[in-house]
């Protein structure tokens, strides 16, 4: 794909940025107000995919040099190994569990499981989908 | 409001099915693709609309509309956009490989 | 603390990393490695034998499925003590004997990586307390079966013989399923301890007899009883290792454990006696029968081994008669049956296990295994030679050597059963001796063939492709270790008796007490006895049909091989084939239409008809919510839409209409309280439709359809009438009330999940589990994308898979 235009480049520039802030933002409160791994993933992947319509495919492997195949693997992998990691627990494969924390900076925070379980969910959607997308698209 | 979404869930699911059967591998997956919106109206609609506030508890008061037929279709969405994915780089390499998009023509030999 | 679980667990890890080890150590033969898992679990195993002994059980329970009864129980008692004994200990044997006998050339790591695999499932079998744990295990052995029957694949003699044992195992096993689910209706439980605590309920119920037929046949598959027996002599193609390990120690010892194992639940019933100790006995005639006129050695094990495990089920069969007395001091003699069962379920082990490999030994010095070639081997190989005159003798039942005595007990049972006064036993039992002893002269005439015929008389070199000479030592450490059991266990039997078959006896009997009332002390010499005086005609009448074997052998000719089981068996594959292709060629056109055609007209005949029929069909408005303007607009920009769909000239109108339905159902999310959903489907359309975009690049345009107007009318029917079909389910859905809803649970996902977003509380924890698995499509359809556009078959080396 090769579009070259100045305006859009500089344009995507910004947008990808406040587009990723808001995946993540989307990923980490998906648990008390609308998100969570799905969507923080797509909205993720659709930044990653608009960063690749804008520039050259060469351009921006070299400044995110990701196999998304690999992110996608270790996604899946982060998935299922937390619902065999509550196997070690002695509790059935996939229970989750949460508790309250004082953390020094955000006071008094909940860390569970199920954020480690989101981050593969989220990881293994953006690897899928910008697989998809580059593999269409490279494709002569 | 129920019925009245269920007879569009029926004209959406008609539209699907007629495009699905046709020859055009394009038409087909198109017709897949209206086919999954259907569905997730209907599990959405056979699980009572409009019956309660936002399922996000400290965002709203109770009641609450049914939370999981919307996690059902969350993942249905998901789903339906990995199959249309798929089946489109299926065509598109079956175009390559055969030169037709055409389904009779794509149908093989008899004793395959 | 030793873990059952883990002696079932440690196999398959290690059979996952085989194949990295041997890439790594090119050099060294990794049996070596492999044999360590063995040893070691033998010695964990033997370690807690005297606590076993004592009456001490092991139970270890992982929750697996806990909502589905499914758990992951390993229980550890006297009965599974004995096959976790020889699948560990003769596993050990035979590993190192594979070590020589396999050359480095093989594809050694596949070889490993399917023996632990086999492994490691046998000892879950042997293990496991929960059914469908049993089950799972039990079919995995007939995989790996069939892996190492076909290990030499390139031969179509080994394939079919896999193919064979797979399918019949195979079937007995989903038999066996059956049975088990019935099992669970009867008693509600998975868990074989329980179901036999609870047994009393059972017997009444309509479904015993059922279940225990299908559970028989699973065991009778597997243990090669007659008629299912054939796969066995064609699995003799698998190498020599596999034959001694899995088709006379181990695998094929499973149905003989799974009837020892289910007698507390169905011994004492009249059929079950009959079938068990009736097929025995069958097979045992037949086995030994087929066995005289085999001419290659290890066909002639094969049969030896279908008829000794017909000896130990009869024997299995006859014992279960002491359920149906109850426990007195009359009935203790009846258990002495299984007591011989299984004491001669460890001598075959040990004896058979000695032979096969010495038949490997001449296989693999000397090329052949053929009878008609070989002879006078004793001067050249005296170690193999003394080896396979014990097992000979062992198994032909002549003392000095175990299978005497487990012999001596299996005509005494026989003798025994001729005094039951029940299931008409007073007039029927005669025949239990009379087959017995037949049975037994065969045996021993085949025994002599294999002394005689192989290390006895003329010597004739110039039948052979090889120069004779001894085996390496590396061979005959694994047979010697093996004789020196057959020995041993003669003069101490009663070792034996007290550690390792005590136990079990509390396993088969555990209402008849203490176990120590129904464990006898071995003697070889009891007396002028019934069994003593059957045991010297066996050798008199032996000796003698060996000496005229020449001149009644014929009889062989009179059975036509038209009429064969393996005929049977060989039509029935062929006739299946052959009508199978016929009908689905009828329905298979290969054109998606039709396909599509047959599943619409399905949904609409069955699901439209099953509602129509019941009378289902209802529509009220009474649960209908007031509509909004901005609502019918909607819905109406949808409707034209999706009909312009249909009437769109080019494809890139039809993809954008798509994308107008998409973000209407997202506004329609928005508006019915779905923000997970409105944000979803927001994001996933835009992607879908610029994919489609994407992919019409690489596509021809869109070509109006030359269709006969006749399939058009036929689909718009079939169309209009799938839609009303779903519009009439939907509304008789919608005003369906009689189940209350659970979604009231979910709302505690505050307090359950730490989560106020309901429906991510459902998707990461209640029921992470689907989303998983989501996950996990996902990326399969991720990779499926990649694979066909970035690997496929470059021009001029497209037929890669037919090579």
């Amino acid at each position: 794909m090769k579009i070259n235009d100045v305006i859009l480049r500089t344009v995507t520039r910004i947008v990808v940025f406040i587009i990723l802030t808001f995946g993540v933002y989307l990923f980490l409160s998906g648990h008390n107000t609308p998100g969570g791994g799905f969507i923080g993933g797509l909205v993720l992947a659709s930044a990653i995919v608009l960063l690749y319509l804008s520039n050259d495919i060469e351009k921006v492997q070299k400044s995110l040099p990701l196999d998304f195949k690999l992110v996608a693997a270790s996604g899946v992998l982060l998935a299922t190994g937390t619902g065999l990691g509550s196997l070690l627990f002695g509790v059935p494969f996939m229970s989750q569990t949460f508790a309250y924390f004082d953390l020094p900076v955000f006071g008094k925070t909940e860390l569970t499981t199920v954020t480690i379980f989101e981050a593969g969910v989220a990881l293994a959607v953006v690897g899928v989908v910008v697989t998809i997308i580059l593999s269409i698209s490279e494709d002569e | 409001m129920e019925t009245l979404i269920i007879l569009l869930i029926g004209i959406l699911v008609a539209v699907a099915t007629y495009l699905i059967l046709s020859r055009n591998i394009i038409r087909v997956i198109l017709g897949t693709a209206v086919l999954s919106h259907a569905v997730h109206l209907l599990i959405l609609t056979l699980g009572g609309l409009k019956t309660g506030n936002v399922p996000l508890l400290t965002e709203a008061d109770a009641p609450y509309t049914d939370a999981l037929p919307q996690a059902l279709i969350l993942t249905a969405i998901v789903i339906s956009f990995a199959v249309t994915a798929f089946i489109l780089v299926l065509a598109y390499r079956a175009y390559q490989d055969n030169g037709t998009d055409d389904l009779d023509a794509l149908r093989g030999t008899n004793d395959e | 603390m030793f873990s059952v679980t883990f002696a079932i667990i440690i196999p398959f890890i290690i059979a996952a990393l085989v194949p990295f080890i041997y890439r790594r150590f090119k050099l060294l033969h990794i049996g070596w490695f492999v044999m360590l898992v063995p040893i070691t679990l033998f010695l964990m195993l033997a370690r807690l034998i005297p606590s076993v002994a004592s009456g001490k059980t092991y139970i270890h329970t992982y929750n697996w499925i806990p909502s589905l009864n499914i758990n992951f129980t390993t229980y550890l008692d006297g009965l599974s003590m004995i096959l976790g004994l020889l699948i560990t200990g003769v596993g050990s044997l035979v590993i190192l004997y594979s070590i020589y006998y396999l050359s480095t050339k093989e594809s050694l790591q596949h070889f490993y990586c399917y023996l632990l695999l086999f492994m490691g499932a046998m000892l879950g079998v042997v293990f496991s307390d929960n059914l469908m744990v049993l089950y799972v295990f039990w079919e995995l052995t007939s995989v790996s079966s069939f892996l190492l029957i076909a290990f030499w694949n390139h031969r179509k003699a080994s394939r079919l013989g896999a193919q064979k044992a797979m399918l019949i195992t195979v079937s007995g096993g989903i038999a066996m399923l059956v049975g088990f689910i019935m099992l669970h209706t009867m008693s509600d439980t998975f868990s074989i301890r329980e179901i036999i605590a609870n047994v009393g309920d059972l017997t009444e119920h309509a479904l015993f007899i059922p279940t225990m037929i299908l559970v028989l046949l699973g065991a009778f598959t597997k243990s090669a009883q007659f008629p299912f027996h054939i796969w066995l002599p064609d699995a003799m193609e698998a190498p020599t290792p596999v034959s001694a390990y899995l088709h006379s120690a181990t695998m094929v010892k499973a149905g003989i454990y799974l009837v020892a194992r289910f007698t507390p639940v169905f011994g004492g019933d009249q059929l079950w006696f009959w079938v068990v100790s009736g097929v025995g006995m069958i097979t045992l005639f037949w086995g030994s029968f087929n066995a005289v006129r085999q001419t290659d050695l290890k066909a002639l094990l094969a049969y030896s081994t279908i008829s000794q495990l017909g000896l130990i089920m009869s024997l299995l069969g006859l014992g279960s008669i002491a359920l149906q007395y109850g426990y007195s001091e009359e009935s203790i003699i009846y258990t002495q049956a299984t007591f011989a069962a299984l004491f001669h379920l460890i001598n075959h082990s040990t004896f058979k296990g000695a032979l096969f490999m010495v038949v490997g030994i001449l296989d693999h010095e000397l090329g052949t295994r053929d009878i008609r070639r070989l002879g006078g081997l004793m001067t050249f190989m005296p170690f193999t030679f003394t080896v396979g005159v014990i097992g000979s003798l062992s198994m032909a039942g002549l003392p000095l050597f175990n299978g005497f005595l487990s012999k001596e007990m299996f005509f005494a049972a026989t003798v025994q059963i001729m005094n039951a006064d029940v299931f008409s036993l007073q007039s029927l039992g005669i025949i239990f001796p009379i087959i017995a002893w037949i049975a037994s002269v065969f045996t021993f005439v085949y025994c002599m063939i294999i002394i005689f015929k192989t290390f006895l008389g003329p010597v004739q070199p110039e039948k052979l492709d090889k120069p004779l000479h001894e085996a390496p030592v590396g061979m005959l450490i694994s047979p010697i270790i093996l004789s020196v059991f057959v020995v041993g266990i003669f003069f101490f039997p009663n070792l034996l008796g007290g550690y390792i078959l005590k136990p079990s006896m509390e396993s088969i009997y555990p209402t008849f007490g203490d176990p120590a009332n129904l464990t006898p002390s071995i003697h070889a010499w009891h007396g002028i006895k019934p069994e003593l005086l059957m045991t010297i005609g066996v050798v008199l009448v032996g000796a003698l049909l060996y000496r005229l074997l020449k001149k009644w052998k014929p009889v062989y000719g009179l059975l036509s091989s038209r009429y064969t089981l393996n005929a049977y068996y060989n039509n029935f594959l062929s006739f299946a084939e052959s009508k199978s292709t016929n009908v689905t060629n009828k329905y298979m056109t290969g054109l998606l239409r039709d396909y599509l055609v047959y599943i619409y007209l399905f949904f609409i005949l069955t699901v439209g008809g099953f509602f129509f029929y019941s009378g289902a069909f209802s529509i009220s408005f009474s649960m209908d919510v007031r509509i909004r303007a901005y609502e019918v607009i909607l819905v109406g920009v949808m409707a034209v839409a999706a009909v312009a769909m249909l009437f769109s000239k080019s494809r890139m109108t039809a993809t954008l209409l798509n994308g107008v339905l998409g973000y209407s159902i997202a506004i329609f999310f928005v508006i019915f309280r779905a923000p997970d959903l409105a944000l979803t489907q927001l994001v996933v359309e835009s992607i879908t439709t610029a994919l489609f975009l994407l992919a019409f690049s690489h596509l021809p345009d869109w070509k109006k359809e030359r269709v006969p107007s006749k399939t058009k009318i036929t689909n718009a029917v079939i169309s209009v009438g799938t839609g009303a079909v779903v519009v009439l389910v939907a509304l008789a859905v919608l005003n369906y009330d009689r189940f209350e809803t659970i979604s009231a649970f979910f709302e505690n996902a505050y307090e359950l999940a730490g989560g106020a977003n309901i429906v991510n509380a459902i998707l990461g924890d209640f029921r992470g589990f689907d989303t998983m698995l989501e996950v996990v499509v996902l990326f399969i359809a991720g990779l499926g994308v990649y694979t066909m556009i970035k690997l496929r078959a470059k021009k001029g080396d497209e037929n890669i898979e037919n090579k």
